[in-house]
């Protein structure tokens, strides 16, 4: 087949000179094995953080969101830093499996599986926050548009807020779906693997019958592409309307035309921060070091860059922008950031997003394991406080004097938030061990161009 | 009665090319099942090119006039409300508020309608049991199914199919040679 050869400058992405065969039997052992110690370790820890958390949401459910430090002037605070961080989160997944496709980046086989699934769960994470900030999460059926009893009062399509109902749930549905689809030959692997009848059953009702035909794959690999057209244009929109938010508003620090795109740019940023700590760590525990290569770690670092550089610019451009104005609200906002009571808050962002990742520049720091661990690290607080600083600075010192408080989180909030990392985690690590954590049949039909026995020809 | 017969073959490179000489030999290549997709396979089969993309285009646009109705509806001719001083007498005059929902709904609409289709198309539903000739046809073992109309015939195809290189030759869950 003349199709089939790669550039020999081209390192290979599966290391270890597989056959089909073996990297069935490599990709299917978490599942079909007994979790090790490690795992058990994490698994405990990560569900007593849920636990946790789910007793802290139940107290706020009980109390109402006066059992958080939110107050009348700082309205938004810990809880939508964590939706926007969540959701950034998500946005990696979706760029591996969709735009990576779209470019032809063969090397996201190997992690778009277990980024999806990121994907998932962290908007799962992300949705609480605002479902459970309306204070009566039991009333949240009023922002779907509904005939109502009323009188025929509809929900208000001018408002950015709603757009975020309908992007989020688009976004969620989207992505368990594209996900969803993409597992289903290799469910059908793990299935007719299965040994015990109870297995056998379940695995054959959730791979629906996949036979693998060649039909099947032609329609199949259509309906991929087409779903990652879809899903390009639905990430960039999903943080776009997440800005709206914000941007449409006359708040100052708010009020900024660049939000989008640099919106954009720091959820993908962030995401694929915590993408390089999931995998760095999976790789090990499941020792997949094989598949998940330290080239794989080194384009993920150079994405980071990018990214990270962009979220960089983009805090300076704002700085200039808001002395350029002219606007004296603008740029007391702005100083108010830098020098203001929060100015921790706001020196950790920058020397997490913008010092931090330009590290990589160095080959030896981006193709470590160990270093990138620490910065991706770093990255997901440094974007943590990214939306703390343009929430909670801009609000705490508004247009009335005589209003300006500070802000203070409650054990309650930091524990729904700690809940909300066990959830992403209690979920992450019963997908490992019950899905293929890595996209099997889409990286057997690339093993001839990147095997490394095949490159060494 | 035509006879369906499943050749094993352990390599897709062999596989395309004893389709090639199979379909020289006037044998009927029906179909492959394969463990991951193979590229340029659809044209040896004549596999028709999907039309599944055109009903996601279909999904799409219909998405986008559900979202457009409900937008006027609700928000323009139904209950008006002056919101922010934006504009609402004209539906086209408020309409650059409503492209965010107008786009998250072709969106939703179109993938969704489309994986529907698809499932459907190919049958793919919880419940449904897989038609597995090999157990490892979705590891590593590439099944191709031939029809062979004439009996007379059946040793000769099956002779055919052991020399292009399979590895196996079943007829019908019955175990050949």
């Amino acid at each position: 087949m003349s199709g089939n050869h790669e550039s020999v400058v081209r390192d290979p992405l599966i290391l270890g000179d597989k056959t089909y065969h073996q990297m069935t039997e490599d990709i299917c052992r978490p599942i079909e094995g007994k979790a090790n110690k490690y795992w058990w370790i994490s698994f405990v820890i990560a569900f007593t953080a849920m636990i946790w958390g789910i007793i802290c949401l139940s107290y706020t459910i009980g109390t109402g969101i006066g059992a958080w430090g939110a107050n009348k002037t700082v309205g938004w605070a810990w809880d939508i830093t964590n939706f926007v961080w969540w959701i950034g989160i998500g946005h990696a997944g979706t760029l591996i499996s969709a735009i990576l496709l779209l470019f032809r980046q063969r090397w996201r086989m190997s992690i778009n599986r277990s980024a999806e699934a990121m994907t998932i769960f962290a908007v799962i994470c992300a949705g609480l926050f605002p479902v459970f900030h309306t204070g009566r999460p039991w009333l949240d059926y009023w922002m779907f548009p509904i005939a109502n009893q009323f009188g025929s009062l509809w929900v208000n399509f001018n408002s950015p807020l709603l757009w975020d109902v309908f992007a989020i749930s688009t976004y969620f549905t989207v992505s368990l779906v594209f996900w969803y689809l993409g597992l289903l030959p290799d469910l059908a692997t793990v299935r007719d693997r299965c040994v015990t009848p109870a297995k056998k059953f379940i695995y054959g009702l959730l791979a629906f019958g996949w036979k693998g035909t060649a039909r099947d794959w032609h329609r199949f690999e259509e309906v991929s592409l087409v779903l990652a057209g879809l899903s390009t244009p639905l990430v960039l929109s999903v943080h776009t309307i997440v800005s709206f938010d914000f941007a449409t508003s006359i708040v100052p620090g708010w009020h900024t035309t660049i939000f989008p795109p640099y919106f954009v740019a720091g959820a993908i940023f962030s995401g694929f921060a915590m993408v390089l700590t999931l995998m760095i760590v999976a790789r090990k525990v499941l020792s997949l070091e094989e598949y998940i290569t330290i080239q794989h770690i080194e384009l993920m670092n150079k994405i980071i860059i990018l990214t990270g550089s962009i979220v960089g610019v983009a805090y300076i451009t704002e700085f200039f922008i808001a002395w350029y104005s002219g606007v004296q609200y603008e740029q007391y906002a702005f100083m108010n950031r830098m020098f203001g009571p929060y100015w921790w808050a706001y020196w950790s962002m920058m020397t997490c997003n913008v010092i931090t990742p330009q590290l990589f520049w160095f080959k030896k720091l981006r193709t470590s394991v160990m270093a990138t661990f620490i910065i991706s690290i770093f990255v997901n607080i440094g974007m943590w406080f990214e939306r703390f600083v343009i929430i909670v600075t801009s609000l705490h010192r508004d247009f009335l004097p005589s209003s300006w408080v500070m802000y203070s989180p409650t054990y309650i909030e930091v524990g729904i938030f700690v809940g909300t990392i066990g959830l992403f985690f209690t979920c992450f690590l019963i997908f490992a061990r019950v899905f293929p954590v890595i996209a099997l049949a889409e990286l057997k039909s690339i093993l001839k161009r990147t095997g490394s026995q095949y490159l060494k020809k | 009665m035509a006879k369906r017969i499943y050749g094993i073959y352990e390599d897709e490179e062999v596989l395309m090319d004893a389709i090639t000489s199979l379909k020289g030999n006037g044998v009927v290549c029906k179909d492959v099942q394969s463990p991951f997709p193979i590229h340029g396979i659809d044209k040896l089969l004549d596999v028709p090119r999907t039309r599944i993309a055109i009903v996601s285009f279909m999904f799409g646009i219909t998405g986008t006039s559900l979202a457009l109705l409900m937008t006027w509806y609700m928000m323009i001719s139904d209950w008006p409300i002056n919101i922010g001083g934006k504009p609402n007498m004209m539906f086209y005059m408020n309409l650059p508020a409503f492209i965010p929902v107008t786009f998250e709904l072709t969106v939703f609409c179109a993938a969704h309608g489309m994986a529907l289709t698809f499932l459907l198309r190919s049958k793919l539903l919880p419940g449904v049991t897989a038609p597995i000739p090999h157990p490892r046809v979705t590891d590593d073992k590439f099944v191709l199914h031939v029809d062979v109309k004439d009996e007379n015939k059946l040793n000769e195809v099956v002779s055919l199919i052991k020399s292009s290189g399979a590895s196996e030759v079943m007829l019908k869950s019955m175990q050949f040679s």
